[in-house]
Protein backbone atom coordinates (compact mmCIF):
# COMPACT_ATOMS: atom_id res chain seq x y z
CA UNK A 1 0.00 0.00 0.00
CA UNK A 2 1.37 3.03 -0.85
CA UNK A 3 -1.09 6.16 -0.36
CA UNK A 4 -1.83 7.42 1.89
CA UNK A 5 -4.86 6.44 4.26
CA UNK A 6 -8.16 8.23 2.78
CA UNK A 7 -11.84 7.74 3.75
CA UNK A 8 -13.44 6.31 0.54
CA UNK A 9 -16.92 7.31 -0.41
CA UNK A 10 -19.44 6.05 -3.45
CA UNK A 11 -22.00 8.25 -4.45
CA UNK A 12 -24.63 7.14 -6.98
CA UNK A 13 -25.82 10.54 -7.97
CA UNK A 14 -24.13 14.08 -9.11
CA UNK A 15 -26.40 15.34 -5.93
CA UNK A 16 -24.48 13.17 -3.42
CA UNK A 17 -21.19 13.94 -5.16
CA UNK A 18 -21.46 18.08 -4.76
CA UNK A 19 -22.83 17.25 -1.59
CA UNK A 20 -19.65 15.76 -0.09
CA UNK A 21 -17.39 18.06 -1.93
CA UNK A 22 -19.44 20.85 -0.50
CA UNK A 23 -18.72 19.46 2.85
CA UNK A 24 -14.93 18.26 2.56
CA UNK A 25 -13.85 21.26 0.21
CA UNK A 26 -10.41 21.26 -0.43
CA UNK A 27 -9.69 18.29 1.58
CA UNK A 28 -11.89 15.98 -0.90
CA UNK A 29 -10.67 14.69 -4.44
CA UNK A 30 -13.22 13.10 -7.00
CA UNK A 31 -11.86 9.72 -8.60
CA UNK A 32 -12.50 8.93 -12.46
CA UNK A 33 -10.09 6.96 -13.94
CA UNK A 34 -7.35 7.05 -11.54
CA UNK A 35 -4.44 6.98 -14.16
CA UNK A 36 -3.27 10.32 -12.93
CA UNK A 37 -4.39 10.67 -9.57
CA UNK A 38 -3.92 7.18 -8.26
CA UNK A 39 0.30 7.53 -9.05
CA UNK A 40 -0.14 10.84 -7.49
CA UNK A 41 -1.51 8.90 -4.74
CA UNK A 42 0.98 6.32 -4.38
CA UNK A 43 3.88 8.83 -4.94
CA UNK A 44 2.48 10.77 -2.39
CA UNK A 45 2.70 14.22 -4.86
CA UNK A 46 -0.75 14.62 -3.85
CA UNK A 47 -2.70 13.59 -0.36
CA UNK A 48 -6.51 13.48 0.13
CA UNK A 49 -8.68 12.61 3.76
CA UNK A 50 -11.30 12.18 1.40
CA UNK A 51 -11.56 10.27 -2.08
CA UNK A 52 -15.12 10.32 -3.79
CA UNK A 53 -15.03 7.50 -6.21
CA UNK A 54 -17.15 8.53 -9.64
CA UNK A 55 -17.02 5.44 -11.02
CA UNK A 56 -20.96 4.32 -9.61
CA UNK A 57 -22.45 7.38 -10.67
CA UNK A 58 -24.11 6.14 -14.21
CA UNK A 59 -25.14 9.28 -15.41
CA UNK A 60 -21.88 10.59 -16.10
CA UNK A 61 -20.63 8.79 -18.26
CA UNK A 62 -21.92 8.73 -22.58
CA UNK A 63 -21.61 10.32 -25.49
CA UNK A 64 -24.43 12.21 -27.05
CA UNK A 65 -24.83 13.89 -30.39
CA UNK A 66 -27.23 16.87 -30.73
CA UNK A 67 -27.42 20.96 -31.44
CA UNK A 68 -24.07 20.82 -33.25
CA UNK A 69 -22.24 19.29 -30.15
CA UNK A 70 -21.15 16.33 -29.30
CA UNK A 71 -21.77 15.88 -25.38
CA UNK A 72 -19.33 13.48 -23.75
CA UNK A 73 -19.96 12.48 -20.07
CA UNK A 74 -17.02 13.10 -18.04
CA UNK A 75 -16.77 9.46 -16.91
CA UNK A 76 -16.92 8.13 -20.51
CA UNK A 77 -13.96 6.19 -20.79
CA UNK A 78 -11.05 7.01 -23.01
CA UNK A 79 -11.09 3.87 -25.55
CA UNK A 80 -14.92 5.20 -26.03
CA UNK A 81 -13.58 7.49 -28.13
CA UNK A 82 -12.30 5.27 -30.68
CA UNK A 83 -15.01 3.41 -31.21
CA UNK A 84 -18.02 5.61 -30.70
CA UNK A 85 -20.27 6.70 -34.39
CA UNK A 86 -21.36 9.58 -32.12
CA UNK A 87 -17.97 10.79 -31.34
CA UNK A 88 -16.65 10.50 -35.20
CA UNK A 89 -18.40 13.54 -35.57
CA UNK A 90 -15.78 15.59 -33.72
CA UNK A 91 -13.01 14.00 -35.33
CA UNK A 92 -10.06 15.17 -33.02
CA UNK A 93 -11.25 13.00 -30.59
CA UNK A 94 -10.98 9.76 -32.56
CA UNK A 95 -7.30 11.13 -33.89
CA UNK A 96 -6.16 12.22 -29.75
CA UNK A 97 -7.42 9.19 -28.25
CA UNK A 98 -5.07 6.86 -29.57
CA UNK A 99 -2.18 8.99 -28.44
CA UNK A 100 -3.39 8.76 -24.27
CA UNK A 101 -0.76 6.41 -22.61
CA UNK A 102 -1.53 2.68 -23.70
CA UNK A 103 -4.91 0.77 -24.33
CA UNK A 104 -4.80 -0.82 -20.96
CA UNK A 105 -4.93 3.26 -19.66
CA UNK A 106 -7.67 4.08 -21.98
CA UNK A 107 -9.90 1.74 -21.07
CA UNK A 108 -10.38 3.09 -17.78
CA UNK A 109 -8.94 6.58 -17.77
CA UNK A 110 -11.96 9.26 -18.56
CA UNK A 111 -12.61 11.91 -20.65
CA UNK A 112 -13.32 14.42 -18.17
CA UNK A 113 -10.78 13.06 -15.46
CA UNK A 114 -7.99 13.91 -18.31
CA UNK A 115 -9.26 17.59 -18.45
CA UNK A 116 -9.95 18.32 -15.09
CA UNK A 117 -6.10 17.15 -14.01
CA UNK A 118 -4.83 19.60 -16.83
CA UNK A 119 -1.51 18.19 -17.51
CA UNK A 120 0.28 20.27 -19.80
CA UNK A 121 1.08 17.62 -22.07
CA UNK A 122 -2.63 16.30 -22.34
CA UNK A 123 -4.10 15.99 -25.49
CA UNK A 124 -8.04 16.03 -24.28
CA UNK A 125 -7.27 19.05 -22.48
CA UNK A 126 -5.45 20.39 -25.87
CA UNK A 127 -8.53 19.25 -28.11
CA UNK A 128 -11.33 20.62 -25.70
CA UNK A 129 -9.18 24.29 -26.39
CA UNK A 130 -8.32 23.65 -29.74
CA UNK A 131 -12.44 23.39 -30.19
CA UNK A 132 -13.70 25.91 -28.02
CA UNK A 133 -15.23 23.38 -25.75
CA UNK A 134 -17.85 23.87 -23.23
CA UNK A 135 -17.64 22.61 -19.89
CA UNK A 136 -20.52 21.95 -17.59
CA UNK A 137 -19.66 22.39 -13.84
CA UNK A 138 -22.09 21.10 -10.58
CA UNK A 139 -22.30 22.20 -7.43
CA UNK A 140 -24.76 22.86 -4.64
CA UNK A 141 -25.18 26.15 -5.52
CA UNK A 142 -26.28 24.95 -9.00
CA UNK A 143 -24.54 24.43 -12.63
CA UNK A 144 -23.06 26.51 -14.53
CA UNK A 145 -21.11 26.40 -18.03
CA UNK A 146 -16.99 26.91 -18.07
CA UNK A 147 -15.26 27.67 -21.59
CA UNK A 148 -12.33 25.68 -22.37
CA UNK A 149 -10.34 28.97 -22.81
CA UNK A 150 -11.01 29.82 -19.54
CA UNK A 151 -10.45 26.20 -17.52
CA UNK A 152 -6.69 25.90 -17.58
CA UNK A 153 -4.83 27.66 -15.15
CA UNK A 154 -1.68 26.16 -14.90
CA UNK A 155 0.21 22.79 -14.59
CA UNK A 156 -2.17 20.47 -12.87
CA UNK A 157 -4.31 23.23 -12.11
CA UNK A 158 -7.56 24.60 -13.51
CA UNK A 159 -9.99 27.90 -12.21
CA UNK A 160 -12.67 24.78 -11.01
CA UNK A 161 -13.02 25.64 -7.68
CA UNK A 162 -12.85 22.17 -5.08
CA UNK A 163 -16.54 22.15 -4.61
CA UNK A 164 -17.53 21.63 -7.98
CA UNK A 165 -17.41 19.01 -10.13
CA UNK A 166 -17.11 18.62 -14.05
CA UNK A 167 -19.85 16.90 -15.43
CA UNK A 168 -19.83 16.88 -19.06
CA UNK A 169 -17.93 18.34 -21.64
CA UNK A 170 -19.51 19.86 -25.48
CA UNK A 171 -17.36 19.91 -28.54
CA UNK A 172 -18.11 21.44 -31.40
CA UNK A 173 -19.28 19.74 -34.65
CA UNK A 174 -16.92 21.45 -37.74
CA UNK A 175 -18.99 21.13 -40.82
CA UNK A 176 -18.22 21.91 -44.20
CA UNK A 177 -14.62 20.90 -46.15
CA UNK A 178 -12.85 20.72 -42.41
CA UNK A 179 -9.72 18.32 -41.75
CA UNK A 180 -8.15 17.96 -38.60
CA UNK A 181 -5.16 16.44 -37.25
CA UNK A 182 -3.24 15.44 -34.22
CA UNK A 183 0.64 14.80 -34.16
CA UNK A 184 3.13 14.64 -31.46
CA UNK A 185 6.32 13.93 -30.43
CA UNK A 186 7.22 11.26 -27.80
CA UNK A 187 10.56 9.59 -26.76
CA UNK A 188 8.55 6.48 -26.83
CA UNK A 189 5.29 5.24 -27.99
CA UNK A 190 2.40 5.99 -24.90
CA UNK A 191 5.10 8.58 -23.59
CA UNK A 192 3.94 11.98 -22.76
CA UNK A 193 4.52 14.15 -25.18
CA UNK A 194 7.54 16.44 -25.93
CA UNK A 195 5.72 18.45 -28.18
CA UNK A 196 2.15 18.10 -29.54
CA UNK A 197 -0.71 19.90 -31.61
CA UNK A 198 -4.22 19.81 -32.02
CA UNK A 199 -5.30 21.14 -35.18
CA UNK A 200 -8.48 21.91 -37.41
CA UNK A 201 -8.70 23.70 -40.86
CA UNK A 202 -12.03 24.56 -42.67
CA UNK A 203 -11.80 25.93 -46.76
CA UNK A 204 -14.09 27.27 -49.05
CA UNK A 205 -14.48 26.28 -51.98
CA UNK A 206 -11.60 27.63 -53.61
CA UNK A 207 -9.25 25.62 -50.85
CA UNK A 208 -8.74 28.92 -49.04
CA UNK A 209 -8.93 28.31 -45.18
CA UNK A 210 -11.78 30.17 -43.67
CA UNK A 211 -11.26 28.78 -40.21
CA UNK A 212 -8.38 27.36 -38.65
CA UNK A 213 -7.70 26.01 -35.02
CA UNK A 214 -4.32 25.71 -33.14
CA UNK A 215 -3.81 24.06 -29.87
CA UNK A 216 -0.20 23.53 -28.27
CA UNK A 217 0.42 21.00 -25.99
CA UNK A 218 3.64 20.18 -23.98
CA UNK A 219 5.44 23.70 -24.58
CA UNK A 220 4.11 25.43 -21.80
CA UNK A 221 2.87 24.81 -18.16
CA UNK A 222 -1.25 24.10 -19.99
CA UNK A 223 -2.16 23.62 -23.36
CA UNK A 224 -2.38 27.33 -25.30
CA UNK A 225 -3.65 28.23 -28.74
CA UNK A 226 -1.59 29.95 -31.27
CA UNK A 227 -3.67 32.74 -32.12
CA UNK A 228 -1.00 34.19 -34.52
CA UNK A 229 -0.50 31.26 -36.46
CA UNK A 230 -4.32 30.84 -36.83
CA UNK A 231 -4.50 34.67 -37.85
CA UNK A 232 -1.95 34.17 -39.99
CA UNK A 233 -3.42 31.00 -42.29
CA UNK A 234 -7.07 32.14 -42.64
CA UNK A 235 -7.07 33.68 -45.79
CA UNK A 236 -5.01 31.97 -47.47
CA UNK A 237 -4.04 28.43 -49.16
CA UNK A 238 -0.77 28.26 -47.67
CA UNK A 239 2.61 26.76 -49.72
CA UNK A 240 4.94 24.18 -47.72
CA UNK A 241 7.35 26.67 -47.45
CA UNK A 242 4.54 29.07 -45.84
CA UNK A 243 3.53 26.19 -43.44
CA UNK A 244 7.15 25.98 -42.39
CA UNK A 245 6.64 29.88 -41.72
CA UNK A 246 3.32 28.93 -39.40
CA UNK A 247 5.13 26.57 -37.44
CA UNK A 248 7.77 28.73 -36.41
CA UNK A 249 5.21 31.31 -35.79
CA UNK A 250 3.29 29.43 -33.65
CA UNK A 251 6.19 28.86 -31.04
CA UNK A 252 6.99 32.51 -31.35
CA UNK A 253 5.76 33.86 -27.40
CA UNK A 254 6.49 30.42 -26.07
CA UNK A 255 9.19 29.40 -23.48
CA UNK A 256 9.21 26.12 -23.70
CA UNK A 257 9.99 24.10 -20.72
CA UNK A 258 13.26 22.06 -19.69
CA UNK A 259 13.17 19.08 -17.91
CA UNK A 260 15.40 15.87 -18.41
CA UNK A 261 13.31 14.41 -21.56
CA UNK A 262 14.73 17.83 -23.81
CA UNK A 263 15.78 21.09 -23.82
CA UNK A 264 13.32 24.10 -24.23
CA UNK A 265 15.06 25.05 -27.09
CA UNK A 266 14.42 21.38 -28.75
CA UNK A 267 11.15 21.35 -27.77
CA UNK A 268 10.47 24.65 -29.59
CA UNK A 269 12.21 23.23 -32.60
CA UNK A 270 10.00 20.22 -32.45
CA UNK A 271 6.81 21.99 -32.15
CA UNK A 272 7.22 24.32 -34.54
CA UNK A 273 7.97 20.94 -36.96
CA UNK A 274 4.48 19.19 -35.87
CA UNK A 275 2.47 22.66 -35.91
CA UNK A 276 4.11 22.16 -39.86
CA UNK A 277 3.30 18.51 -39.85
CA UNK A 278 -0.17 18.79 -38.55
CA UNK A 279 -1.38 21.45 -40.43
CA UNK A 280 -0.56 19.83 -43.32
CA UNK A 281 -2.01 16.61 -42.70
CA UNK A 282 -5.59 18.84 -41.66
CA UNK A 283 -5.55 20.62 -45.12
CA UNK A 284 -4.83 17.36 -46.85
CA UNK A 285 -7.52 15.88 -45.18
CA UNK A 286 -9.76 18.96 -46.33
CA UNK A 287 -9.44 18.46 -49.21
CA UNK A 288 -9.87 14.67 -49.49
CA UNK B 1 -8.24 2.84 10.50
CA UNK B 2 -10.90 2.53 8.38
CA UNK B 3 -11.64 -0.85 6.65
CA UNK B 4 -14.14 -1.93 4.16
CA UNK B 5 -15.88 -4.87 3.41
CA UNK B 6 -14.70 -6.37 -0.40
CA UNK B 7 -16.34 -8.75 -2.55
CA UNK B 8 -15.26 -9.88 -6.04
CA UNK B 9 -14.68 -13.05 -7.77
CA UNK B 10 -11.46 -13.78 -9.53
CA UNK B 11 -10.96 -16.48 -12.11
CA UNK B 12 -14.42 -17.66 -10.92
CA UNK B 13 -13.64 -18.05 -7.49
CA UNK B 14 -15.51 -15.45 -5.38
CA UNK B 15 -13.74 -13.69 -2.39
CA UNK B 16 -14.88 -11.74 0.51
CA UNK B 17 -11.61 -9.54 1.92
CA UNK B 18 -11.63 -6.40 4.79
CA UNK B 19 -9.22 -4.18 3.11
CA UNK B 20 -8.14 -0.15 3.85
CA UNK B 21 -9.50 1.77 0.87
CA UNK B 22 -6.16 2.94 0.17
CA UNK B 23 -5.95 -0.80 -0.91
CA UNK B 24 -4.36 -1.61 -4.76
CA UNK B 25 -6.38 -4.41 -6.57
CA UNK B 26 -3.28 -5.80 -7.17
CA UNK B 27 -2.27 -5.85 -3.64
CA UNK B 28 -5.33 -7.78 -2.98
CA UNK B 29 -5.25 -9.80 -5.10
CA UNK B 30 -2.24 -11.00 -4.09
CA UNK B 31 -2.17 -10.24 -0.24
CA UNK B 32 -6.60 -11.49 0.42
CA UNK B 33 -6.91 -13.44 -2.71
CA UNK B 34 -3.38 -15.59 -2.51
CA UNK B 35 -3.29 -15.16 -6.55
CA UNK B 36 0.22 -13.72 -6.59
CA UNK B 37 0.45 -14.75 -10.13
CA UNK B 38 0.02 -11.00 -10.34
CA UNK B 39 3.20 -8.81 -10.30
CA UNK B 40 3.59 -5.21 -9.00
CA UNK B 41 6.82 -3.37 -10.43
CA UNK B 42 6.10 0.34 -10.60
CA UNK B 43 3.05 0.64 -8.48
CA UNK B 44 2.43 3.57 -10.00
CA UNK B 45 0.74 2.48 -13.81
CA UNK B 46 3.74 2.40 -15.67
CA UNK B 47 5.43 -0.87 -16.39
CA UNK B 48 2.08 -3.08 -16.92
CA UNK B 49 3.43 -5.81 -14.94
CA UNK B 50 0.14 -6.09 -12.76
CA UNK B 51 -2.22 -5.87 -15.88
CA UNK B 52 -5.91 -7.78 -15.04
CA UNK B 53 -9.00 -8.21 -16.62
CA UNK B 54 -11.65 -6.29 -14.87
CA UNK B 55 -14.97 -7.63 -16.37
CA UNK B 56 -13.43 -8.43 -19.35
CA UNK B 57 -11.23 -5.09 -19.74
CA UNK B 58 -7.87 -4.89 -19.15
CA UNK B 59 -6.58 -2.56 -16.72
CA UNK B 60 -3.61 -1.73 -14.10
CA UNK B 61 -4.40 -3.06 -10.92
CA UNK B 62 -2.13 -0.88 -9.19
CA UNK B 63 -4.13 2.05 -10.42
CA UNK B 64 -7.36 0.38 -9.20
CA UNK B 65 -8.38 0.43 -5.58
CA UNK B 66 -9.49 -3.06 -4.62
CA UNK B 67 -13.07 -1.41 -3.13
CA UNK B 68 -13.62 -0.41 -6.63
CA UNK B 69 -13.72 -3.88 -7.58
CA UNK B 70 -17.00 -4.51 -5.52
CA UNK B 71 -18.96 -7.33 -7.28
CA UNK B 72 -16.55 -7.46 -10.60
CA UNK B 73 -15.54 -10.29 -12.30
CA UNK B 74 -11.61 -10.09 -12.29
CA UNK B 75 -9.46 -12.44 -14.74
CA UNK B 76 -5.26 -13.06 -13.53
CA UNK B 77 -2.94 -14.90 -15.41
CA UNK B 78 -3.91 -18.10 -13.27
CA UNK B 79 -7.16 -17.77 -14.39
CA UNK B 80 -5.77 -17.76 -18.24
CA UNK B 81 -4.62 -21.45 -17.27
CA UNK B 82 -7.61 -23.75 -16.83
CA UNK B 83 -6.50 -26.89 -15.57
CA UNK B 84 -2.78 -26.15 -14.83
CA UNK B 85 -2.18 -26.58 -18.70
CA UNK B 86 -0.60 -23.40 -20.18
CA UNK B 87 -3.02 -21.65 -22.52
CA UNK B 88 -2.01 -20.66 -26.16
CA UNK B 89 -0.43 -17.36 -25.36
CA UNK B 90 1.30 -18.51 -22.12
CA UNK B 91 2.56 -22.08 -25.17
CA UNK B 92 3.68 -19.16 -27.57
CA UNK B 93 5.96 -17.31 -25.05
CA UNK B 94 7.49 -20.69 -23.77
CA UNK B 95 8.06 -21.55 -27.64
CA UNK B 96 9.59 -18.02 -28.74
CA UNK B 97 11.15 -17.83 -25.36
CA UNK B 98 9.34 -14.46 -24.77
CA UNK B 99 10.57 -14.72 -21.31
CA UNK B 100 13.89 -14.82 -19.11
CA UNK B 101 13.37 -13.91 -15.88
CA UNK B 102 9.60 -14.13 -15.80
CA UNK B 103 8.96 -10.87 -13.69
CA UNK B 104 6.74 -8.93 -16.18
CA UNK B 105 5.58 -12.38 -18.18
CA UNK B 106 2.08 -12.08 -16.29
CA UNK B 107 1.33 -9.00 -17.26
CA UNK B 108 2.13 -9.45 -20.89
CA UNK B 109 0.31 -12.64 -21.52
CA UNK B 110 -2.75 -10.85 -20.06
CA UNK B 111 -2.45 -7.52 -22.09
CA UNK B 112 -1.55 -10.24 -24.83
CA UNK B 113 -4.98 -12.56 -24.10
CA UNK B 114 -6.67 -8.96 -23.99
CA UNK B 115 -5.53 -7.38 -27.49
CA UNK B 116 -5.84 -10.80 -29.42
CA UNK B 117 -9.61 -11.36 -28.51
CA UNK B 118 -10.07 -8.02 -30.21
CA UNK B 119 -7.18 -8.49 -32.87
CA UNK B 120 -7.44 -12.06 -34.14
CA UNK B 121 -5.29 -11.45 -36.75
CA UNK B 122 -2.89 -8.54 -35.76
CA UNK B 123 -0.59 -6.75 -37.98
CA UNK B 124 3.26 -6.17 -36.42
CA UNK B 125 2.65 -2.82 -36.00
CA UNK B 126 -0.47 -2.78 -34.30
CA UNK B 127 1.24 -5.74 -31.70
CA UNK B 128 4.21 -3.49 -31.34
CA UNK B 129 1.69 -0.74 -30.42
CA UNK B 130 -0.50 -2.80 -27.76
CA UNK B 131 2.65 -3.98 -25.81
CA UNK B 132 4.19 -0.81 -25.83
CA UNK B 133 2.49 -0.15 -22.79
CA UNK B 134 4.41 -3.24 -20.87
CA UNK B 135 7.88 -3.30 -19.70
CA UNK B 136 10.39 -5.88 -20.25
CA UNK B 137 13.83 -5.37 -19.11
CA UNK B 138 15.39 -8.75 -20.21
CA UNK B 139 14.68 -9.67 -23.45
CA UNK B 140 14.84 -7.05 -25.85
CA UNK B 141 10.63 -8.11 -26.57
CA UNK B 142 12.06 -9.63 -30.05
CA UNK B 143 11.05 -13.08 -28.20
CA UNK B 144 8.13 -11.39 -26.91
CA UNK B 145 6.73 -10.19 -29.79
CA UNK B 146 7.25 -13.41 -32.08
CA UNK B 147 5.59 -14.83 -29.33
CA UNK B 148 1.95 -12.63 -30.19
CA UNK B 149 2.24 -13.19 -33.25
CA UNK B 150 2.56 -17.20 -32.67
CA UNK B 151 -0.18 -17.41 -30.21
CA UNK B 152 -2.21 -15.26 -33.08
CA UNK B 153 -1.30 -17.60 -35.61
CA UNK B 154 -2.39 -20.84 -33.30
CA UNK B 155 -5.54 -18.87 -32.11
CA UNK B 156 -6.86 -18.82 -35.78
CA UNK B 157 -5.99 -22.94 -35.99
CA UNK B 158 -7.61 -23.42 -33.26
CA UNK B 159 -10.89 -21.63 -34.48
CA UNK B 160 -10.36 -23.77 -37.91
Amino acid sequence: MKPAAFEYHAPETIDDVVGLLAEHGDEAKPLAGGQSLVPMLALRLARFEHVIDLNGVPVLAGIERRNGTVAVGAMTRQAELERSDDAAAVPLLGLAAPLIGHFQIRNRGTVGGSIAHADPAGELPTVALALDAELDVASTAGTRTVAASELFAGTWETTLAPEELLTRVRFPVWRGRCGFAVDEVARRYGDFALAGVACGVELDAHGTVVRAAIALLGLGSMPSRAGAAEAAIVGHAPSADELSEIGRLAMADLEPPTDIHASGEYRRAVGAHVVTRGLGTALERATR
Amino acid sequence: MNEVRVSLVANGVPYRAVVEPRKTLADCLREDCGLTGTHLGCEHGVCGACTVLVDGVAVRSCLMFAVQAEGAEVTTVEGLSPDGALGPVQRAFRDEHGLQCGFCTPGFVVTAHAFLAEHPEPTRDEILEALSGNLCRCTGYQGIVRAVERAAASMGDDVT
